[in-house]
């Protein structure tokens, strides 16, 4: 796939240099670990925010044990006071706010959307689907390359005078125009700056993914032969490319707002710290919503279809039989990357709708849980009459289908805006869309790692520590966000500093209680508890590289599907020989064959010749 | 991965089952039971109340089927127990009448409750002469609430009549407007007569919530809403900022006294003698 080179004193077919081989590389193999490094090492980053949130939150005003003085030190006093004793290291509300907006944002953008879609779509689906390489190599490392800049220029934002967007992840306008008005760039600007280099990245990740899948499949890979991942990475790709461009537009209005005096998203008569804000006016903050939110909720989508892709393959294997009703849920996958655009308002119920738009939206919004439920009940049916093998990723798998239930159902109390009314902007939504992301994809990310490791490496990871890992994590998972729908019910308003303090029942006015505003304690240690019980799987990781349990087949868990039929770690090209394809992707346990599973180009009699590579051609 | 093949039922799993069985449903019992939801002392929140349970219980009755389900697969369809899998699967279609029976409650909540709940609070407002009317302006921090005063009559205002000591740019040149009076923080309303709010901020958005009244409307700069509710209990109630609004977003601290209908007027009648000069409403 490599264009010849004009360079007389480069000899031809020679072996690419560390930073050719590497940095700036063209194979798919190698851009999907590097998103999936850099994915990971965000990952940590926005968990760590978390942390050090989750402190503030259950000791409100106490330093922080650890790195409280070390962030007095990089960050300043604006963002870093003391408490009345005078010790240095109290997260104060300017940090609370940034960490909150850089949490959700690199969670979402940084960690989850670059290892689900450019980590596992970069190197699995083109070996899934018998192809060489991606349709447009270049374009590939382009995308990985602005999604490092976004990356690098968020991290920048930390450090510079006001410290990074304080305006939640979803910058409403006008708070992220007023915010920080003093300093000028800002926090703000850098994020729009990122994102815009971030959704740029997907734009060009999604275009390569829809040609490749469209172009680049092996002879007899027809469209209800795909595995499933294909399929869910194939309707990520259309919502990255459909969804994401509105936001990119507004950013740029907004960047506009905030310094260029333009005025959007702002409108007439603006009063701020009881002085006339300065802009001509006539904007409208709603126009935002709509435009942040047409990108946020297909984004929901973004962030869950590829997880239920690994899922799947992950189940397929270790039950050992086909997927139940593969075909229901193709149509669902592809019924919901439709609706998932006209779903958008129902995070705007309580923007003064009225009772036709919110009766459309909530509609459209009940018809979407209805896939949801088919690809679940799907899987669930799936384990049926399995002879299932309990291995690491399988754990993370099944793990994966409850706590899915759980943050789909929890969707629909929010879906109806009645009770929407008492639930809006509570912990409630927080737990509900963690239990989506958190134990959901972030479990499908774990399972697919501990699976397609051995085809990465050549090793296994450890089984025992894999068993450990998602053992704590569960339990762990769960004290972090159960909890949270209690706190939610009882009225608890998300993004507040000090926990909801504020709100505590006092004499004679009605208010939180104790125990709802207490169980912010359990919940933060919970938190650290959940990040040591990442560190096995950290230290497994690497151990693994050199150490791991050498595999002995090329097909380590006796897969059908084409990634098991490569070399191991495939080469450049990936396949040695041309691959055809006879059969669906989940033919496991075939009565009368002689092996429990059929892989996908095995010839069904004797082996014909077979035909030339289309791809070749 | 050599396991030995046992016949037997995997106890230990079989007890980790049935305790993950119990513990959601008691967590969802607990969550939508009056010991956990904020007491409502409002007229309209009931039927908000009803719906989150409705729902519950269809979510609760989901998950504990999936989770049965779930966990009885887990037993029996393990390597152990079915060396060699079952290549059909489940053959009936039980799951799509499943499927159906799913959507058909959810349309009936749709239809028989969410639509109609939604559309009396945001179409069937209660006329202004039968309630109380406030107009709620939120900025950063702050609840604003300006009463027309004995007579319910609101002054004019306009952007033009701005000034540092009238951020809400008053007419003081209209009659009405020495009976009018602004309180900051602290509202108050009579109990069992419907409370009518119009919302608008001066500055950011803020989202005006009051969980015991089961009242929540997003206040939005540049526009104004309307949101009602009818306390029936004498309180007072904590007003809570539920959207974003900037570093003391969480101390947006408000409160609605709920008083006898005699101590309103009361009250009302000493606060407009002090009429809207007075500060302009600043503490």
């Amino acid at each position: 796939m490599e264009s010849t080179t004009h360079d007389a004193h480069a000899p031809p077919h020679q072996e690419p240099g560390f930073w050719q081989k590497y940095i700036f590389s063209t194979d798919h193999k190698v851009i999907g670990l590097q998103y999936g490094i850099t994915g990971l090492m965000f990952l940590f980053m926005g968990f760590c925010l978390m942390t050090m949130m989750r402190w503030q939150l259950a000791y409100p005003g106490h330093p922080i044990p650890i790195v409280g003085k070390l962030l007095f030190r990089v960050l300043g006093e604006d963002m870093v006071g003391k408490d009345a004793a005078g010790h240095v290291g109290v997260m104060m509300p300017g940090l609370y706010n940034s960490f909150g907006a850089m949490h959700g944002t690199i969670m979402v953008f940084l960690a989850i959307v670059p290892l689900a879609f450019g980590a596992f779509g970069n190197f699995v689906t083109p070996l899934q689907i018998g192809a060489p390489d991606m349709a447009f190599p270049r374009v590939n490392m382009v995308s990985y390359q602005f999604y490092f800049m976004g990356g690098i220029i968020m991290l920048a934002s930390f450090f510079i005078p006001g410290g990074a967007a304080q305006s939640g992840w979803t910058s409403y306008s006008p708070l992220a125009t007023v915010a920080d008005m003093g300093t000028r760039p800002n926090g703000q600007t850098f994020w729009i700056i990122g994102m815009v280099f971030l959704i740029s990245s997907s734009l060009l990740g999604a275009v390569n993914f829809i040609t490749t899948i469209i172009q680049m499949r092996a002879e007899g890979l027809t469209w209800m032969r795909l595995p499933f991942f294909v399929w869910a990475q194939f309707v990520t790709g259309f919502l990255l490319l459909l969804a994401f461009p509105p936001l990119e537009a507004a950013a740029v209005l907004q960047l506009g707002d905030n310094l260029l005096h333009t005025s959007f998203f702002l409108p007439t008569g603006l009063v701020v710290s009881g002085q006339h804000l300065h802009v001509s006016g006539g904007g409208s903050p709603l126009l935002w919503q709509h435009l942040f939110w047409f990108l946020g909720h297909p984004e929901v989508y973004v962030l869950i279809l590829p997880g239920m892709g690994i899922v799947t393959e992950i189940i397929a294997c270790n039950t050992r039989k086909p997927i139940w009703g593969y075909r229901s849920m193709v149509y669902s996958v592809l019924t919901i990357g439709f609706l998932s655009f006209i779903v958008w308002a129902h995070h705007m119920y309580l923007t003064g709708m009225g009772t036709r738009i919110a009766t459309f939206f909530q509609t459209t919004t009940m018809m979407i849980s209805i896939p949801s439920v088919i690809i679940l009940t799907s899987l669930f049916i799936s384990l049926w009459g399995a002879s299932m093998r309990f291995n690491t990723p399988m754990l993370f798998a099944l793990g994966f289908l409850p706590m899915f239930g759980i943050g789909g159902l929890t969707g629909l109390p929010l879906g109806f805006n009645a009770s929407d009314i008492h639930l809006h902007d509570t912990y409630y939504v927080i737990a509900h869309f963690h239990y989506v992301v958190a134990p959901g994809t972030i479990f499908a990310l774990f399972a697919g790692i501990y699976y397609w490791y051995p085809k990465v490496t050549g090793r296994f990871m450890n089984e025992f520590w894999g068993r450990v890992h998602f053992a704590l994590s569960f339990i762990f998972m769960n004290l972090v966000f159960m909890p949270m729908f209690i706190q939610g019910m009882a009225g608890l308003s998300r993004r507040m500093y000090d926990g909801g303090a504020t709100y505590a029942a006092q004499d004679g006015v009605v208010g939180l209680s104790k125990q709802v505003i207490g169980l912010n304690i359990p919940i933060s240690h919970a938190v650290w508890a959940l990040g040591l019980a990442q560190l096995p799987f950290v230290i497994n990781f690497f151990w693994s590289i050199r150490r791991g349990k050498k595999i002995t087949s090329d097909n380590p868990w006796q897969a059908t599907t084409l990634e098991w039929q490569t070399p191991t770690p495939p080469p450049h090209g990936n396949f040695e020989k041309p691959v055809e394809v006879f059969r669906g992707p989940y033919e496991y346990s075939v009565p009368g064959h002689a092996t429990d599973f059929t892989p996908q180009n095995e010839p069904p009699t004797a082996a014909p010749a077979p035909h030339g590579n289309p791809l070749l051609s | 991965m050599q396991e030995s093949p046992k016949k037997g039922l995997n106890w230990w799993l079989f007890f980790a089952s049935a305790l993950l069985l119990i513990i959601p449903t008691c967590y969802v019992v607990y969550n939508i039971s009056p010991a956990n939801m904020p007491r409502n002392d409002s007229a309209q929140g009931g039927e908000i109340d009803h719906l989150i349970t409705y729902v519950h219980v269809l979510m609760g009755a989901l998950f504990v089927g999936w989770l049965g389900f779930f966990f009885y697969v887990l037993l029996r369809f393990n390597k152990n127990r079915q060396p060699v899998a079952d290549y059909a699967g489940v053959k009936s279609h039980a799951s799509t009448w499943l499927e159906a029976v799913v959507a058909i409650f959810e349309a009936v909540l749709l239809i028989g409750f969410a639509i109609p709940v939604w559309s009396r609070a945001v179409d069937k407002f209660p006329k202004e002469n039968e309630a109380t009317v406030i107009k709620v302006i939120a900025q950063q921090f702050q609840w604003n609430g300006w009463y027309p005063g004995p007579h319910g009559v609101f002054c004019t205002n306009d952007a033009k009549f701005f000034s540092g000591d009238n951020t809400f740019g008053l007419d003081k040149s209209d009659p009405h407007y020495k009976e009018n009076f602004i309180v900051a923080k602290d509202l108050v309303v009579p109990v069992g007569k419907p409370v009518l709010v119009y919302i608008s901020s001066l500055d950011v958005i803020h989202c005006f919530a009051c969980k015991p009244l089961r009242i929540t409307q997003d206040a939005i700069p540049g526009m104004v809403f309307p949101a009602h509710f009818t306390p029936v209990k004498l309180g007072t109630y904590q007003i809570n900022c539920a959207q974003l609004c900037g570093l003391s977003h969480y101390g947006m601290r408000g409160t609605i006294k709920v008083v006898s209908q005699t101590d309103y007027d009361k009250w009302v009648a000493e606060k407009s003698k002090a009429g809207a000069s007075a500060g302009g409403g600043y503490e």
